[in-house]
């Protein structure tokens, strides 16, 4: 422990004297400071102080001191843990004062100023030196909580338990703070009541009349009205897959589980453009319906009926890997028993299965509920004048009104939605219980289905399917044709070409076609915030699982909470708070690595937390009685145990941030363009083809990633009986 | 101190202070003391949920006090971790890891402590070796049998060479037959290898088999302890006398107590028993069923009378339920040559141990 002090007083002080206190214009991973090393804007916090007119970087000091100056007493001596707090809090409350209080004009605290007198030098963003010091202030009061006893002693659980907190307030609550204090306040920072409520109450947000034959409806009303559409519906399709595929002998059911890995590894306006292509106005089947019967195009697709073909096209395949795993875990011995007792199919159903399947049902229409809210891309696209929550944020922002109170009142207003929903499904389903997997081996048939529902299941699934496929077929097929969007079905490679044409110069290979800028952004960000993702989520799913710890349960809402944050709300929230010293991030690539760590991290947490249940505690207890500490047994022992949950989380990070709109479409930059940005883009401008084409490519990018990932953690290897040990065998 | 650093080796004492452990507000361990002399070996024993295996985990380092003190060897060790304790531990479930080879699994310990592979290797086969599992370095754990996986454990818990070593159920996953063997494998190394053990098992028997002394937990507390004999035979409590095997509790009266030696009414009959602090007056007397013997004419030292209300045979004895004036007696008699019919009358002698006051709690 005394070392570690000793090592993060070190690189406190080397990132004080040696590392640029601010960050840096060509982003957080250039080097082209070194060359200019030091001067007014590169200079490190010592020589800022002592040279650059910002003596009050000084002040960083003495704590730091304070905290060396704990290693003065034995490790068991109380002082010497409550020396290190003292001091790393002081820091890291020293060091956010005078970055909030400072800023780009100068001292801006009235108070402050009343106090020291006006201060002009303008500060910057935090960057490296900062970095270094404020770690090390963390550091040190981790190290100080153990060191009084709390985590078990440990300085490995107290550290990640504070750091990955202090990250998940920075990077979670923080911005969502300011984003509240952005909706009830004015321009220049004045509370504003009056104003909010305006805001909150605007007849563009709460008007019912189109139920009453006005012609449309408020953004709320339209939000809610798709979302219950489409967790309903996506929830019974989903159900009736799963009953196909489980309890019907249907040739090629196997085959639709293969549709399920569809929407996970597509862009999700993917979709909207093959509807457009199909249903616009020059669409497929609106020109075959004009051919054929004389139906006038017209632009029906766009709105409603549009967004919620879309969005069932992406949701009813997860909602039907939800009821697959409900329909499969119930027991065929309780319909047998139904059976037995004299009830028909029917009432077997209707009295036995129906009911085991409502809370799988109840947790399918939630998550299409929250999915249908958050989407951001289909409305986008096809949205017309049916105005949702999401894009609706979107042109608080971006639009012609620029009105960024206006954007965190409705960003409020859809955070209460899917909290609200999240917190349904907490409350209802979490108390009851419906054990069906018992330990019990149990074999038994599967009651047949009633003929009559059967029937229904094969005419509503199996067209499904097929309009599924024919969606997806477009997506490809329209990539390599000339104009698909116009029916001009001549064969090109030109949109590829446009797109990712790769000339030979003078001076090597140049890169001309437009969408490889986007492209190498978006694989670099997303392979750079997959590993992190995955780490910090294992590792939190480690200190839920394995630890204890006061405070566990706020630990477990906080790393929780961000999931239930739509991407626009998580957008509209970083783009206020992170625009402004002392965290200012807007226009780098951090910040999109940020986004999408924080917004996949529960992912992470999940999967981890499951696969932990399925490894006997006993393991890591046996390797601290063997000698080796939290972080050794970590390496050595879990890890390689945890393979499967690690390969499923860099999947799910890589691939999520791969397709993600709705946050990235706020933070992206000219200078770091993601690839789904551009694609809407294109897409705005009516170039589809394109967008088609590119979007093909993004799919295959992942494919291979995963294989990538597939073949390099591996999977673990625990010999042919499989078991951890535990059983009992028997003999010798 | 870590473990590689440690000077001193061999077996040492454990010592607990009025140790309390609580989870939340429940206490698991309340207000325990005792000490395990070096090379002896000490089984924790009671029934699911008594704390004896909290006890052991505290020991190991697994839970730490939430107050009192723990003493290992002499030094304080109450707020150590358990990397950072002189102790190993086979668990339950064995804890292989279940990825790594027999040999890593084995040399896992003096790898993390930064002994070069070569080494940690050698000392590994040394070890399988002892426990008689040469040859087997590069199976995986599942590719063991029960008992073979349990060798493993042990041989890996001894490559730290620890001052202290805990077996947690050790025998609860193997079968019967296996059972009694591995409990005498684990004395024999225990002897030979001069270890200090504490032992946690919920079964009595294999409790009185192995141990030098005993610790009967009840409750978060400790019930009785001593040596195995004195444990079966004169129990402390109701509890201990009726946790220690089978045991007929019956109501006597102390009629006078002189030089530590009660007279106590039974029945009809009085007997003559250490007073282990009862009074005058009314007191419970434990009798162990193989204490009594059935003979069907009145025997010449204490007896009671009855009528056989059950009898069985059982090949090495016969078990019989006695109806008599002061409660239903069992009875384990040795002699199965000549069974006595049921509803016969009969006499039940006393035997001289077995038959002990239990202490009012």
């Amino acid at each position: 422990m005394k070392r570690l002090v000793g090592l993060w007083t070190l690189v406190a002080l080397a990132g004080f004297t040696f590392l640029p206190w601010q960050a840096i214009e060509d982003g957080f991973f250039g080097f082209g400071w070194v060359a200019q090393f030091p001067d007014d804007r590169t200079a490190s916090a010592l020589l800022y102080a002592l040279a650059f007119e910002r003596p009050w970087l000084a002040g960083l000091l003495p704590p730091l001191a304070l905290g060396a100056a704990a290693l003065a007493f034995p490790r068991e001596d109380r002082r010497f843990g409550l020396f290190l707090i003292v001091a790393g809090m002081t820091g890291l409350l020293y060091a956010f004062a005078q970055g909030f209080a400072i800023g780009i004009l100068g001292l801006h605290w009235k108070w402050a100023i009343a106090l020291f007198g006006e201060i002009e030098t303008p500060q910057y963003g935090f960057g490296w030196g900062a970095l270094a010091v404020l770690s090390a202030y963390l550091m040190m009061v981790s190290i100080g909580i153990a060191a009084l006893g709390y985590f078990r002693g440990d300085a490995f659980i107290a550290g990640s338990v504070i750091v990955s907190s202090a990250l998940i307030l920075a990077f979670v609550f923080y911005p969502i703070m300011t984003m509240l204090v952005g909706a009830v306040t004015d321009e220049e920072g004045h509370l504003a009541l009056g104003l909010f409520f305006a805001r909150l109450f605007a007849d563009d947000i709460w008007e019912v009349g189109c139920l009453v034959g006005a012609p449309r409806c408020g953004v709320m009303f339209n939000t809610v009205a798709l979302g219950v559409l489409t967790g309903g519906i996506s929830t019974l399709m989903g159900l009736a897959f799963a009953l196909v595929v489980v309890r019907t002998r249907l040739p090629w059911r196997k085959g639709l589980r293969a549709l399920t890995i569809l929407p996970i590894i597509t862009p999700p306006f993917v979709i909207s453009l093959a509807i457009i292509v199909l249903f616009g106005r020059t669409g497929i089947v609106t020109w075959f319906l004009e051919a054929a019967f004389g139906i006038p195009p017209s632009r029906w697709i766009y709105g409603l009926p549009g967004v919620l073909i879309s969005q069932l096209l992406s949701q009813i395949p997860v909602a039907f890997l939800v009821m697959i795993g409900v329909v499969e875990a119930i027991s065929p011995s309780l319909e047998e028993a139904s059976q037995t007792l004299g009830a028909s199919r029917w009432q077997t159903f209707k009295t036995v299965t129906w009911p085991l399947l409502r809370p799988g049902l109840a947790a399918a229409f939630l998550l299409g509920f929250v999915e249908s809210l958050s989407d951001f891309g289909n409305p986008l696209v096809l949205g017309g004048n049916f105005d949702v929550l999401s894009t609706k944020i979107f042109f608080a922002i971006v639009g012609a009104q620029h009105d960024p109170g206006r954007a965190a009142v409705l960003a409020i207003l859809l955070l209460m939605l899917t909290l609200g929903a999240f917190w349904i499904q907490m409350r209802w389903l979490g108390k009851q219980s419906y054990v069906t997997v018992t330990g019990k081996g149990d074999s038994g048939l599967s009651a047949e289905l009633p003929k009559t529902l059967k029937r229904v299941l094969y005419w509503t699934t199996i067209p499904w399917a097929a309009f599924t496929i024919v969606t997806y077929g477009i997506v490809i097929f329209g990539g390599f044709v000339k104009d698909i969007g116009r029916f001009d079905l001549e064969f090109t490679w030109r949109h590829y070409f446009d797109a990712f044409a790769v000339e030979m110069t003078d001076r090597g290979l140049f890169f001309s076609g437009s969408a490889w800028d986007s492209l190498q952004t978006t694989i670099e960000v997303s392979a750079i915030s997959a590993p992190l993702t995955g780490a910090m989520g294992l590792l939190i799913a480690y200190l839920l699982a394995r630890t204890r710890f006061a405070g566990q349960r706020a630990f477990e809402f906080m790393t929780m909470l961000s999931f239930a944050i739509p991407g626009t709300v998580v957008g509209v929230s970083y783009i206020l708070a992170f625009n402004v010293p002392p965290l200012e991030l807007t226009g780098t690539g951090l910040i999109l690595v940020i986004c999408f760590v924080f917004r996949n991290m529960p992912v992470g947490v999940r999967a981890g937390l499951a696969a932990l249940a399925q490894i006997d505690k006993s393991l890591d207890e046996a390797s601290f009685t063997l000698g080796a500490r939290t972080a050794t047994t970590v390496r050595r022992v879990v890890m390689p145990l945890l393979r499967p949950a690690i390969v499923a989380t860099l999947v799910f990070s890589f691939v999520h941030a791969m397709t993600a709109v709705s946050a990235v479409i706020f933070l992206v930059s000219a200078r770091h363009n993601m690839a789904t940005a551009y694609i809407v883009g294109r897409v705005e401008a009516g170039e589809f083809a394109l967008a088609i084409a590119y979007s093909t490519v993004l799919i295959l990018v992942m494919a291979l990633a995963i294989l990538i990932i597939q073949l390099g953690v591996g999977s673990r290897q625990l010999g042919r009986r499989g078991q951890q040990g535990a059983a009992a065998m028997g003999g010798h | 101190m870590s473990k590689s650093t440690a000077k001193k080796k061999g077996p040492a004492s454990v010592e607990f202070r009025n140790v309390v452990k609580r989870y939340g507000t429940v206490a698991a361990v309340d207000g325990v003391s005792f000490t395990i002399e070096p090379g002896t070996l000490v089984t924790l024993l009671g029934p699911s949920g008594c704390g004896k295996t909290t006890t052991l985990r505290l020991i190991a380092g697994l839970e730490i006090a939430t107050e009192g003190k723990i003493l290992i060897a002499g030094e304080d060790v109450t707020n150590l971790s358990a990397a950072d304790r002189d102790v190993s531990m086979v668990f339950q479930s064995y804890a292989l890891f279940p990825h790594m080879n027999v040999l890593d699994n084995v040399a896992y310990g003096p790898t993390v402590a930064g002994q070069p592979k070569q080494a940690a290797h050698d000392l590994a086969r040394q070890k399988l070796a002892l426990v008689g599992l040469k040859g087997y370095d590069l199976r995986l754990p599942s590719e063991l049998s029960g008992g073979q996986q349990q060798r493993v454990a042990v041989a890996r818990a001894l490559t730290m060479e620890p001052q202290v070593l805990l077996f947690d159920e050790p025998l609860s996953n193997l079968d019967a037959k296996l059972r009694r063997r591995v409990r005498e494998d684990i004395r024999d190394l225990q002897r030979d290898l001069n270890l200090t053990v504490a032992y946690v098992t919920h079964d009595q028997q294999e409790a009185l088999a192995v141990s030098d002394r005993v610790i009967v937990m009840s409750n978060s507390k400790i019930a009785q302890m001593g040596a195995p004999r004195d444990l079966y035979e004169a129990p402390a409590s109701l509890f201990v006398a009726d946790f220690m095997g089978d045991s007929n509790l019956v109501d006597a009266t102390v009629e006078g107590v002189a030089d530590g030696l009660a007279r106590v009414r039974v029945g009809d009959t009085t007997l003559e028993l250490p007073a282990r602090g009862a009074t005058k007056g009314p007191c419970k007397v434990s009798i162990r069923p193989e204490s009594l013997s059935v003979t069907a004419a009145a025997p010449a030292g204490p007896s009671l009378a009855g009528t056989i209300r059950k009898a069985a045979y059982l090949g090495t004895h016969m078990e019989y339920t006695l109806a008599t004036e002061v409660a239903e007696l069992f009875v384990v008699d040795r002699d199965v040559a000549n069974p006595k019919p049921v509803g016969s009358t009969a006499h039940l002698a006393l035997a001289r141990t077995g038959v002990s006051i239990v202490p009012s709690t």
